[in-house]
């Protein structure tokens, strides 16, 4: 099979491409380029698209003898991921864009390219398994190694997307045999550092990037009353369930820390509360997709787990179509869960879907 | 079996080159010593230097060695405008293109945004052609604030040839000096840094089939551009640092034969060129040849190819055993639209559709017939391409 596998020019994707030149394929190592400006060298744990990350996929792929390019992605991940990014946050929303990348970029604008040049798959270093059911359908799971599943991430893959993906380090059982593998194969990067956060942010600091975009809007931090109880420099970077950084002199009656309740674009208040207000209940989203064959019967409930951080933990739950829209009632809470991010729906190791949250109910008043 | 017709990027290592390397490598001496063994090397390093001064028309004491092309076009640009503004504060402004190399391009940029230069660039026309009633109106509009003017003689992309010493007759009525980056130029189309009326030519040997990392800075006797390094006064105390005899001798081993055979790799290249382009205008007739009707170099054959993108075609050509090139690639690999095009006035789409087929000494006829090939096959492809 004609295989473009995806560099970031880190040891996962590298094995992931060692992996798939082992089984035969014919293997053509592409690299990303995301960034407009990228920059010279890896800070820390953060990024993924700097010329030395790039640099490091080619070191790789020279060494398992398969042909390497750089494709320019920048102008799309800039208008489907970075622009969307600051898009929701203005909403009030906070989003994932390590699942817009995947749902716009690897697995829609570079699978696209790779079939109409002449590719059948996209190989990359994510920790997810992908298996036939018996009757022809992929299924994607969870991978081997639960602390590195990244199956979340992958959720929004569609069952076309599926057949032409390929996730050979599913089966791993840990981390430390993919860098023992990398080493072992001569890879420079098999002792790289993971790369955490988000790849376009370098510092690390969301609130401060995004100040270069949204302009300052200063507005009222209001408990549940609508009482005032401090001020903010603008409403935009503040997270649902955030505690730190709300400069909020005076204590609760109660003398208890107030989370982030709520975020109101509109009127440029931040509502803030107990921790109990932050319990919510059920989950809506108008955009949700079916990762693989959908289910026969989606207006009928269904049995799952859900969830709803990249490494979150998982609650049971039910899930139908109801007029339109994805409801997730929870068995058991789950608390400061924000608008934007997206619920993926598991049975057993099963992903079954995904949407993004459009609502989070909580049965607790935010004056509780 | 890869078929390599990329040689404007860099081309194949002479024998001579080699010879004069390997030979020089065997003597052991700093020419700047005063023993024996000192002296030999500096003979080495001289008679470099005569050599490369012949090839391009310069006096042995113009030829300012150093480590290429970029090294060459930052000094003189940024030499000769510190030069000219630590005399005249208001003599800041430098005239260049937009078509040039970037190795001109930044640091003209960066001396506007770091050091109060002003820049201004003339115009072309749609077949890459300086348009030098452009120049004429910005030297006489500027006039003595003109600190300099930098354009290349041949252009790296699309190998359209510079009218330089009709530049440099412009130039001469406020007696402003010019620089030319000559990368592309030098033993490819005839060369004289006398008649061309130049003050600084930039010149680099992996052009010319010597390795990489030796070229000269040509500077007019009477110019002084101020030096990037300072150190032992080294090279007319132009550009300080051991002298590099092994690859001064090779460079000047390529340089001369490269010269010597100018007049007959340019008929040679030239019909091979226009073969092709007649061959890739039968097999693809919406293809755009793209400085047709300018004077060009030989050996320079470009196109674009509507409804391409530069990187898929490459891509495609590449696995095909294909080596070419679209304009220049950025420190990360990333083909962008290239800036030449965008400077003559092509589209973006045009600008990331094109296509860079160089020839050079070792090139044949079934070179170029391998690539035809290619191109039969990958272009239709290249066509279903989905963009990046």
């Amino acid at each position: 099979m004609r295989v473009l596998a995806a560099m970031s020019g880190g040891v996962d994707s590298a094995v992931a491409a060692a992996r798939a030149v082992e089984e035969g394929h014919d293997v053509i190592g592409v690299h990303l380029a995301l960034s407009r400006m990228p920059g010279t060298l890896r800070t820390g744990s953060r990024g993924c698209c700097t010329i030395e990350d790039s640099m490091d996929a080619q070191r790789a792929a020279n060494k398992l003898g398969i042909p390497f390019y750089v494709w320019d992605f920048s102008e799309r991940f800039k208008l489907d991921v970075v622009d969307d990014f600051v898009a929701e946050y203005q909403a009030g929303r906070t989003p994932n864009p390590c699942m817009r990348c995947n749902e716009r970029i690897k697995f829609a604008a570079l699978l696209e390219r790779g079939l109409s040049l002449g590719f059948e798959a996209i190989c990359t270093g994510h920790y997810a398994s992908i298996i036939e059911d018996g009757q022809g359908n992929l299924e994607l799971h969870r991978s081997l190694e639960m602390a590195k599943d990244q199956s979340y991430v992958l959720g929004v893959l569609n069952a076309s997307q599926l057949a032409h993906s390929m996730f050979p380090l599913g089966a791993t059982a840990s981390k430390d045999l993919i860098r023992q593998e990398a080493a072992a194969r001569g890879l420079s990067v098999a002792n790289k550092p993971d790369s955490y956060d988000i790849c376009f942010i370098p510092e690390g600091d969301t609130r401060q990037w995004l100040k270069e975009f949204v302009p300052t809007d200063s507005g009222k931090i209001v408990d549940g009353e609508g009482n005032q109880l401090g001020e903010h420099d603008g409403h935009v970077g503040f997270t649902i369930g955030q505690r730190k950084g709300l400069k909020i002199g005076t204590p609760a009656a109660d003398g208890k820390p107030r989370y982030v309740l709520e975020i109101r674009p509109k009127t440029k208040e931040i509502v803030v509360g107990p921790e109990e207000a932050l319990e919510i209940s059920d989950l809506v989203g108008a955009r949700y997709t079916w990762c693989g064959k959908a289910p026969e019967n989606p207006e009928e409930a269904i049995h799952c787990e859900v969830q709803v951080r990249a490494h979150g933990d998982t609650v049971s739950a039910v899930a139908a179509i109801v007029d339109g829209h994805m409801h997730v009632q929870l068995n058991e809470p789950l608390y400061g869960v924000p608008a934007g991010q997206t619920a993926v729906i598991y049975v057993g190791t099963r992903v079954l879907g995904q949407m993004t949250i459009d609502e989070a109910r909580s049965k607790v008043s935010t004056s509780a | 079996m890869s078929v390599f017709l990329d040689h404007a990027s860099t081309t194949s290592l002479r024998s001579c080159a080699k010879n004069a390397l390997s030979d020089a490598l065997d003597f052991l001496g700093n020419p700047s010593s005063v023993h024996s063994q000192g002296r030999a090397t500096r003979e080495l390093l001289e008679e470099s230097r005569d050599k490369v001064a012949k090839a391009c028309g310069a006096n042995r004491s113009e030829i300012i060695f150093n480590s290429g092309g970029t090294e060459g076009n930052n000094h003189a640009i940024k030499g000769i405008f510190w030069d000219r503004v630590t005399k005249d504060p208001d003599c800041k402004i430098i005239i260049s293109s937009r078509t040039e190399h970037h190795a001109v391009i930044d640091p003209v940029q960066w001396l506007g945004e770091n050091q109060n230069a002003e820049v201004v660039y003339v115009e072309h026309s749609l077949n890459g052609m300086i348009d030098l009633d452009s120049l004429r109106s910005l030297v006489s509009k500027h006039k003595q604030r003109v600190a300099l003017i930098s354009l290349m003689w041949v252009n790296n992309e699309t190998g359209v040839i510079s009218d330089i010493p009709a530049v440099t007759e412009i130039a001469s009525e406020f007696d402003i000096p010019v620089h030319s980056d000559a990368v592309a130029a030098f033993g490819h189309v005839p060369i004289d840094f006398r008649a061309s009326g130049l003050t600084a030519m930039t010149l680099s040997g992996h052009k010319v089939g010597a390795p990489i990392g030796v070229g000269a800075l040509v500077v007019a006797r009477s110019a002084k551009p101020i030096s990037l390094v300072h150190g032992g006064g080294q090279e007319r105390s132009l550009r300080s640092g051991t002298m590099n005899y092994p690859l001064a001798s090779s460079f000047a081993a390529a340089a001369k034969e490269a010269v010597t055979e100018l007049d007959h790799e340019m008929a040679r290249l030239g019909a091979l060129k226009d073969q092709l382009e007649a061959a890739v205008m039968e097999a693809v007739p919406s293809a755009i040849i793209t400085a047709q009707g300018a004077n060009r170099a030989a050996y320079n054959a470009h196109f674009v190819f509507p409804g391409t993108q530069s990187d898929a075609m490459l891509f495609l050509l590449d696995q095909k055993g294909v080596c070419v090139s679209a304009g220049s690639a950025c420190q990360a690999g990333v083909l962008g639209p290239s800036h030449v095009l965008l400077g003559m006035g092509f589209s973006h789409l045009e600008a990331s559709a094109c296509v860079r087929v160089t020839l050079g000494k070792t090139s044949t006829l079934q070179d170029v017939q391998q690539f035809l090939t290619a191109l039969e096959q990958v272009h239709p492809v290249a066509l279903q391409a989905t963009p990046a």
